[in-house]
This record gives C-alpha cells, structure tokens and sequence, in this order.
C-alpha cells in the first residue's frame, strides 16, 4: 500500500476526532477525540518516515507524542475530575464561565 | 598672599554655591529637620563668610604689600575675570563667530571692590542669619524665613562677583523678588495683626516701585548692548583693537567705552549719556534714591533682620554696587544728574528722619540719607569714597537695624521710641553696640563711618575748589552734604537718647503708641490708602494691634537678648567701630592714623576696580583734588572737609543732646512752631500722596477709562458678534442635529447590531468555539483550494 | 438495539467488507491486512462517536489504538506498534475507563440528530478538502529500505535515546515532562477539603461574590 492509503486513514482519523471533541456532550468524549488527533497524527508522522527513507525522526516524533499523550492524558483526567467536582456536571457546555 | 586663581576661582564658586544649594535644601526638607533646618543656611552662610573674609584679607594684604605708601598702582594685578582661569561658561554661544552679538559668555569679575563687597555680605548676611536665629524663633513660617534669606545673600553674592551686565541683571531681579517674599514675610500671618496686611502692601509697594528702576536699567542695558555692537561693527580700529568683543562683559564694555570716547575727540556720544541714565535709573528703584525712595521705609513691614539686610549688605547696596560697575561708561552729564539726585535725597531723608518716631523709620531715613551721601559722592567722581562709604555704612548700618530689632525683641515688639526710654539699664550690650554704631554714622573720628563721610566731603571741596569742574552742582552737592551730616548726627542721637535714656516709659502709655498710630498712620500703611484691600484695615488698626499687644506678655520690663542676637551685634558692632581704619596688615598706620589713608583707598582705587588703561580714563573724570594727593588742591581740600565733617557732626550731637536729654519740652515747641514746615516733613513731604496723585490716581483713573471702553465698545463688538452667532447657531443646530448626530448615531446602531450579533457568538461554550475554529480551518482550505 | 443502531452497525459492516475487498484486490496480502487494520481504526473510532454508552466507547477506542499498532507494523515501525498498545491500551484507556468509573453515567447525553450532522458537516467537508488536496499533492515517496526492516528497529531507537548526539536532550526533557506532570495531575486531581463544602465551592467559581451579593 502507498503513502496515500495511510495518509487517507490519518485524515479519516483525524475528522472522527474533530466530531468526536464537538458533536459529543461529555468530557470524556473531548480526551478521546484528543487521543484519536493524537494518533492520526503519529500515522502521518510514521508513514511519511517509512516512505522517506532511511530516518528516525518520525518515528521519534511519535514516540515523543505518545509520552506527551500519556502526560495529558493524566493532566486531562485530573481536570475532568475537578471541572465535575466544581459543576457537578462533565458536559463541556456546562462549564460556560467564560461567557460571563 | 598672591590670588591664586586656580584655587581661589573655585573658592569662589562655592560662594555662589553654598547658600543656592542651602536654599533648595532647606525649601525641600526644612520643615522636616530639627530646629526647622535654621542651622542649615546658618551654617553654610558661615562657611560664606570665612571664604570671602579670607579672600578679602589676601586682597588688602596684597594691596599693602605690593605698592608703596601712597602708590595709587598697588593693586593693579588684582582685577581677575574668570576668563584667565578658564572659569567662564559660554551661553547661547555660536563659536564659529566668536563676537557674534547673540553670544554671551558669563564667568566671575573679581575685583578689589567685589572683594571686598564679598566680605561685607558674607558677614552682613551670616550675622543676620545668626540674629534670626533669635530674633525669628517661633514664626509661623520659620524655614521658609531661612530659605528666602538664603537665597537672598545668594542673589547679592552673584550680583557682586557677575562678570557681565546681563546677570547682574538676572541676580538684581532674583534681588527683588526676594525683597517682595522677605518684606511681605508677614502677610497673611495672623499672629502679627499689624503687620500682616502692612506687610502685603509693602511688599507689593517695594516691588512695583523698583520695578520701574529695574525696567530703565533693562532699557539702559539694551542701549549699551546695541551701540556697543553697532559701534563695533562699523569701525574697523575698534575690531582690530578688540577682536573678541563681548558687548555684556564689564571689562570689555569699560575698554569699548574707553576707545569710543577716545574715537569721538573726547566726548562722550549722546547715547551712552541716555544709557547711564538709564543705568542710574536702576540705581535711584535699587538704592532708594528720591522720588523712588518711598518702598524703603514701608520695607520695615517685613522681619527686622530682613531690614537689616535690604539696608546693609543686600538690596541698596546693589544699586551703589552697580554704579561702581558703570562708573567708566558714565559721561559728565549722567554723573551730574547723579549728583543732585544723590544730594537731594541726602538731604530731604534727613530732614524726614528728624522727626519720625518709630525706630525703624529713623533708621530707614537714615539708610536713604546715607545711599544719597555714596550716589553723590560717586557722582561727585569720588568713586572710592562712595564705595567706601557703602562697606562701612553697611556694617553699622547692619549692626543698628539688628540692635533696633534686638531693643524691638526686648520691649515687647514696641517700636515707638516715645515708649522706650532707659533701655540701656535693661539691655547694656545692645545699647554699647548701638552707640558704636551711632557714633560712627554720625561721623565721630576714629569710628569706620568718620573716615568715609570725610572722604565724600572731600570730594565735595574738592569739586567746589576744582575750577575744572567748577559750577553750582558740587557747591550744591556739599552744602547738602554737610547739612545732611548735621542731621544725620542729630537724628541718630535723638534716636540713642530717645530709646536708652531717661525713663523706661513702656509700662504707663502703651496705649499711646496705637493711638498715634491710628490716628496719624504715619509709620505704617498712609491712612488715605488707595489700595482697596486695605482702605478699610488702617481704621482697625487700633483694634489689632491692641489685640496684638493683649496677646504679649506686656507686664515684664525690656531684656537683654537671646546669644544670637547679641553675638550678631557685637560682631557688626566691632566692625562698625574699626571698619573705616583698622587693619591687621599695616600696624604702622594703627599708631599713625591721622596721617595715612584707610584701607579702602589703597585698596580700590579706579586703576584697581578697572585695570590700567580704564582706570587712568575714567580718573580723568575725577577732581584732581580727590585723584592726586600732593596738589595743593588736595591740601586744601582735605584741611576743608576734615574741619567741615568734624564740625558738623559735633553740631549734630550738641543739639540732639540739648533737645532730648537737656530741654525735653522744646522739641514740642519747635515742632509746633514750625507748624505748616513740620507737618510737611512730618508727612515725609506727601511724596507718597504726590505719587498717589500724580500716578497712581490717573493709572487707576485711566483704567476706569479703558475699563467703560472695554464695556461699553468692545464688549458691543463682542455682543454683537455673539448675537450673529447666536442666529447661525440655530442654523448650525438643525444640521448638527440631522446631519452630524444622524451619522453618528448610525455609526453607533451599526457597531450593536454588529456587537449582537457576535454577541451570540459568545458562549462560552468550548465545543462550539473548537466547531468554529474547525470551521474556519476548513473554510480557509476551501478558499486555499478554490483560488 | 434500536433501529437507528442496527442501520448504523450494518452499514459499518458493509463498510468493513468493502474496505477488506478493496485492500485485498489492490495490493494482496498486504492490502488485505492494511483493510483489516484501516477499518478497524476508522471503524473503532466511528462506534466510538456513535454509540451512548462511555464504557462501549472506550473499549471501541481499544480497537482504533490496536488498529493503529497494525498498521505501525505494516509500516515496520514494530517497537512503535509495542508501545502504542502498552501506553494507549494499557495506559492510557485505563485511564479513561478510571473517568468514566468516577463520573456518573450519563446515557441520554446523545443526540442523534447532532451526532449525524456533525459527521456529514464536518467528515464531508475533510473528505472534501482531502480529496482535492490528494488530487494536488504528490509525495515523493522512495522505496523503503530493507536494512530498516523490523528486527533493528528497537535497537536503533534505543541507541537514538540515549547516543549524546541524537535525543538524549529530548528523552530527558521529556522525562521531566511527563514527571511534572503526573505531579500536576496529582495535584489537580486532589480533593480538596474546601470542595467538600458548597460555599466554599461557590466561591471558587465565583458566583457568590458576584450574584450572590446583588440577591
């Protein structure tokens, strides 16, 4: 298979989790979003280093972008928990204080 | 002791700094400091005084060591202008024409006369901070008291040591200002009901008066400053004799004067005559000379060391001060009128001073008598002895005002002498210093004030006898003189003999005294006061002063002053008596001192003050009687004016003495007698009234004019424009309304309909800004894609 | 099931198939196993968004993740594909589930209407961008090479950590990274005992200094 094939998938991904962050209300459902940006950007990142050549740097960069996933993953988390803690509630469009 | 001017230049220098930076010190922080920061200029005027005294007695010793007796040249190489020690700052300086007429280059003049006028005012000044020290204790506004007297010696101190016209100028006018915060120090202070509106009016009244004295000597300055540039621009001898002609330097324009005079055959041009006027006119608002005399005696509104300085050290002396540094450019003429203006005012502030009662007043005539006495003396072309005259008159003068203020402090703040009496018993020390002092400006030998008048005398004989000179004005000159010495010697020891003898007379009338006062008005605010703001006070003066006195603890006897105090007289005190003649340098003329001269003459003489060439031109200006000592002329006129001033002064006290302490109840009987001629001098010859007449009335008089002008005609232009805008107004109106609010406040619903709109935007909601942001990002590929 | 959800797992079947088939007749074995892991990505992710409950969420984003390990594999990025599986489905989604065992469950939350909107709105316009930046773009693509292939890969990596002159900065700054914010996330995530009170909670969202005051 081709570059394209997999840069198709990445881009697939990458919308589902557009929708997933804006059409779901539950927080949860934000952090999954985030994980599946995440990941169609490692595809891209991996792909586009088996079709360069000989190179490490992609494949860093999706290590890298995993540890930083796990990190925000946590830090997410934690929010979640506080934001529900504070509005009894885990819809981001309770959380409108910004409005104000 | 040679000037050194590497060392001696930044002495200098600190003069002028010291009491500035005491001034801003004690504006900024004085109030916060303890004792109010009254050590503070105190001290810094002190460091003032030794510097100049030191500089001084290198002056005159070099002056006694360098020439021989009687040699006129001993002090040639004395006159220093900073120039040759490279303290000269430049201003307004276009250097690539070195001469051009905008340019103006200030430094230091330091000659034999700045010398020595540097002692005097440093002492003068430090012995009236030492005295405020006491004398001002508890005022209301005490720092800022020391922060303007600081500032005042500051102006006197950089008048003296200015090297060019135009700041002397700028010093002159710090001079007045600070008179007017100085004499109007009691203004609006209600601790002292008496003063305090006196105050403002004298102040007010000192300042416009030498106001007009200070705006001839601008208008004299422009005249010298214009003809000098004119002058030296057309000739090409005078560019070639003086290729960097400064036209506001005092050397330079003394040198210029010499070779214009020189260019015209000797004569001098008319208008360096109109310029000397016009000098001298600073010289009559300054020195108090008549008919601008009248803001000196209404000066002693303000704080008794205050009047010691503005008639000692500071503000009169200036006005001498400046003649000295014009004398080279003064032609015949102006130096004519500076003698009958001089010897008018001698004579006719005697006159007043005979018959005044506050003790202040006698002091002040006296001051205007003793300035007309130095004004004449110069405009006689006894140029030393008029200088001479002002150092020595400034010491006693200083130390009578501050002994005067010392008896004031002791009798309660009375200063009507008809409620002194037998003071001496109470206050002994004030009473030697002021009789020291009394002797000497009644001209008694061996006291400072004998060797100065008698020098003025002779230059008066000298005139009468000189047939080059010759004509009415030097025989007017000395019989003015020496009836005015007369009275000077009566009225000073009515004064003694009023206030230290006989009975202390302060406890039973103390109610006469403001009585008198509200009654006559005469020392204090006139009683017909054209000044609105205090037509209405002179009635209650009784009542405030009353209250004044009801405040003071009136039931104690006079006593002795305050440390400060007395230690300030007796400094002056001591000056006052060995000022004329004394001097440390030149022991021989202790034990001889009828047969040399006093140091002043050794010390400034015109070769000296001016440099060689100047001063040997403007000696030509000068009787030969006064210029050369072994003319038979001089002989004569020395036997005359030595016989004359001993006589006069002798007559002065013989009838003070029988009038006031042999026969008390003749004085009242003359005075009555004379009637119509005693009320005239009594009313100190109604100048006051006669200027109120004569300038003040039709000032005030042709305000109203232009003030009915100003109503009636351009207020009926202005109406009348106002009622042409008024209907275009309405005009104006309709489209201001439609046109101009329309299209604001269109301007105003498009931003709400707009801000409505984004309003809703606004949700606060994270997904649907993240949608937006998606949204965006896709829209942006779109036009990426499609364009 | 409802309607709704058999339409939409029918369909995703179809999909699935077709996926397979297409992958298959273009490229093989390997097509065949690039379909299987695509779809099981996109697939994964497209229950993911539709279905209500959380729990079924996460565990349909299980399937994306282990889609994405297959196809690192195909791409030979093996040790990449081991760590994928361990941090996301071993780290990572555990971490969700802990969130959504924390949070109450909320099944109502979705809306049909809303779900099927955004993705015809929001995957048909990136469809439509992807396409025509697809037709646009052209990759220089070279041939991978066969030294790369698989067993080295781990080893390679290992030495890029930790050789001075590659990302040993990185992998430290990294470390520190996720140090921090693991500490961060402790110290968000901590209950505190102000949040027990409700005052004192609405005073941290700030409602009671300001209406609070005005009623």
């Amino acid at each position: 298979m081709g570059l394209e094939a997999y840069v198709a998938v990445s881009a697939g991904l990458f919308a589902l989790g557009i929708i997933a962050i804006i059409v779901r209300r539950n927080v949860l459902y934000v952090l999954m979003g985030i994980e599946m940006i995440l990941n169609a950007a490692n595809i891209n990142f991996v792909a586009f280093s088996h079709f360069q050549g000989d190179s490490l740097d992609g494949r860093m960069f999706a290590i890298f972008t995993i540890i930083l996933a796990a990190a925000e993953a946590a830090v997410a988390l934690a929010i979640v928990l506080n934001v529900f803690h504070l509005y009894d509630s885990i819809k981001p469009s309770d959380a409108d204080l910004l409005r104000e | 002791m040679e000037f050194n001017p590497e060392v001696d230049f930044p002495l200098l220098m600190a003069v002028l700094a010291i009491p500035v930076t005491a001034f801003i010190l004690q504006i900024a922080f004085g109030k916060k400091l303890p004792r109010q920061g009254d050590w503070l200029p105190t001290t810094g005027m002190f460091g003032v005084m030794c510097i100049t005294v030191y500089l001084a007695f290198k002056a005159i010793t070099a002056a006694y060591h360098t020439g021989g007796d009687g040699e006129e040249h001993a002090a040639l190489d004395f006159l220093w202008s900073s120039p040759d020690a490279g303290f000269q700052f430049k201003w307004l300086f276009d250097s690539a024409k070195d001469a051009g007429p905008l340019n103006v280059v200030a430094g230091i003049l330091y000659d034999p006369l700045g010398a020595v006028m540097l002692a005097v005012v440093g002492i003068v000044c430090f012995c009236v901070h030492l005295f405020s020290m006491g004398y001002m204790a508890g005022d209301r506004r005490y720092h800022i008291f020391f922060a303007n007297i600081s500032l005042f010696s500051f102006a006197m101190l950089g008048l003296v040591l200015s090297d060019n016209i135009l700041f002397l100028f700028i010093f002159w006018e710090i001079m007045g200002l600070m008179s007017y915060q100085l004499i109007g120090h009691f203004s609006q202070d209600p601790s002292v009901p008496f003063f305090h509106k006196w105050a403002t009016w004298a102040s007010k009244k000192a300042f416009l008066t030498t106001r007009i004295g200070d705006c001839l000597l601008f208008v004299g300055l422009f005249i010298f400053y214009r003809n000098f540039n004119l002058a030296w621009e057309a000739s090409a001898t005078l560019q070639q004799a003086m290729p960097d002609f400064q036209p506001l330097l005092f050397t330079d324009m003394w040198e210029m004067g010499r070779l214009i005079v020189a260019q015209n055959g000797g004569e001098f041009p008319a208008w360096m005559t109109l310029g000397g006027l016009c000098a001298f006119g600073g010289t009559i608002g300054k020195s108090a000379q008549f008919p601008l005399h009248i803001w000196l005696p209404d000066a002693m509104a303000g704080p008794t060391p205050v009047s010691a300085m503005i008639h000692a050290a500071t503000m009169v002396a200036a006005g001498v001060f400046l003649l000295g540094r014009m004398y080279p450019l003064m032609s015949p003429e102006v130096l004519n009128v500076v003698t009958v203006i001089g010897a008018i005012t001698a004579l006719f502030a005697a006159t007043i001073g005979m018959v005044v009662y506050d003790l202040k007043a006698v002091l002040a005539y006296s001051t205007i008598s003793q300035l007309g006495f130095m004004v004449t003396a110069v405009g006689l072309g006894g140029l030393t002895a008029g200088m001479f005259h002002m150092v020595t008159h400034a010491f006693f003068k200083a130390c009578l005002f501050l002994s005067a203020g010392s008896v004031i402090h002791g009798c309660h703040h009375v200063q009507d002498m008809r409620l002194m009496g037998g003071v001496r018993k109470y206050m002994p020390i004030t009473f030697v210093c002021m009789l020291v002092c009394t002797l000497a400006i009644a001209g008694v030998p061996f006291f400072s004030g004998f060797y100065s008048k008698d020098m003025i005398i002779l230059a008066g004989w000298a005139g009468v006898l000189d047939p080059a000179h010759g004509g009415w004005i030097p025989a007017f000159a000395l019989a003015s003189l020496a009836i005015a010495a007369m009275m000077t010697a009566f009225y000073m020891f009515r004064l003694i003999f009023m206030t230290f003898f006989g009975e202390y007379r302060g406890n039973q009338k103390q109610h006469m005294y403001t009585e008198q006062i509200a009654l006559e008005g005469l020392e204090g605010p006139p009683l017909h006061g054209h000044d609105d703001d205090h037509g209405d006070d002179h009635g209650h003066d009784d009542h405030s002063d009353a209250d004044h006195h009801g405040h003071d603890d009136h039931g104690g006897t006079p006593h002795e002053s305050p440390w400060p105090i007395v230690v300030a007289i007796s400094i002056l005190a001591f000056l006052g008596m060995f000022g004329g003649h004394f001097w440390l340098a030149d022991p021989g003329h202790l034990i001889h001192p009828t047969h040399s001269e006093p140091w002043f003459t050794k010390l400034a003489t015109p070769e000296s003050m001016y440099g060689p060439e100047v001063g040997a031109w403007a000696t030509t200006k000068i009787s030969e009687g006064i210029h050369n000592h072994d003319s038979d002329l001089a002989h004569s006129s020395h036997a005359y004016a030595v016989g004359l001033s001993l006589t006069v002064a002798s007559l002065g006290i013989l009838l003070a003495w029988f009038l006031y302490v042999r026969r008390r109840d003749l004085p009242n009987v003359i005075a009555t007698k004379l009637g119509p001629i005693y009320t005239l001098v009594r009313r100190r010859y109604f100048i006051d009234e006669i200027a109120t007449a004569c300038f003040i009335k039709p000032t005030m008089q042709l305000c109203t004019v232009f003030k009915t002008i100003d109503e009636r005609i351009i207020d009926g232009f202005v109406l009348l424009n106002g009622a042409i805008h008024h209907k275009l107004a309405f005009f104006w109106t309709w489209i201001d309304k439609t046109v101009v609010d329309g299209l604001v406040n269109f301007v105003g619903l498009l931003s709400q309909a707009f801000g409505a709109a984004f309003r809703l935007l606004q949700t606060g909601r994270i997904q649907q800004y993240a949608a937006f942001a998606v949204g965006g990002g896709l829209l942006v590929a779109a036009w990426l894609i499609l364009s | 099931m409802e309607n709704s959800s058999k339409i939409f797992y029918a369909a995703l079947a179809v999909l699935v198939l077709g996926a397979h088939g297409a992958g298959l007749a273009s490229a093989g074995a390997e097509g065949l196993a690039f379909g299987l892991f695509a779809s099981l990505t996109l697939g994964g992710a497209l229950v993911c968004i539709w279905e209500r409950s959380v729990v079924r969420s996460a565990f349909s984003l299980m399937a994306t993740f282990i889609g994405i390990a297959g196809l690192f594999l195909l791409l030979t990025a093996d040790f990449l594909a081991m760590a994928q599986i361990l941090i996301y489905v071993g780290g990572i989604l555990a971490l969700i589930l802990f969130g959504v065992m924390l949070t109450p469950p909320d099944m109502e939350e979705r809306k049909l209407p809303r779900v099927l909107s955004g993705l015809v709105l929001i995957g048909g316009g990136f469809a439509w961008v992807g396409m025509q930046v697809a037709d646009s773009a052209h990759f220089a693509t070279r041939a991978a090479d066969a030294s790369l292939e698989g067993v080295n890969n781990a080893k390679r990596i290992g030495v890029g950590f930790l050789a001075a002159d590659q990302y040993v900065v990185a992998f430290e700054l990294a470390a520190v990274v996720l140090t921090v914010a693991l500490v961060a996330a402790v110290y968000i995530a901590r209950r505190r005992r102000v949040d027990l009170e409700p005052a004192a909670a609405g005073e941290l969202t700030g409602y009671d200094a300001s209406n609070g005051g005005d009623a």
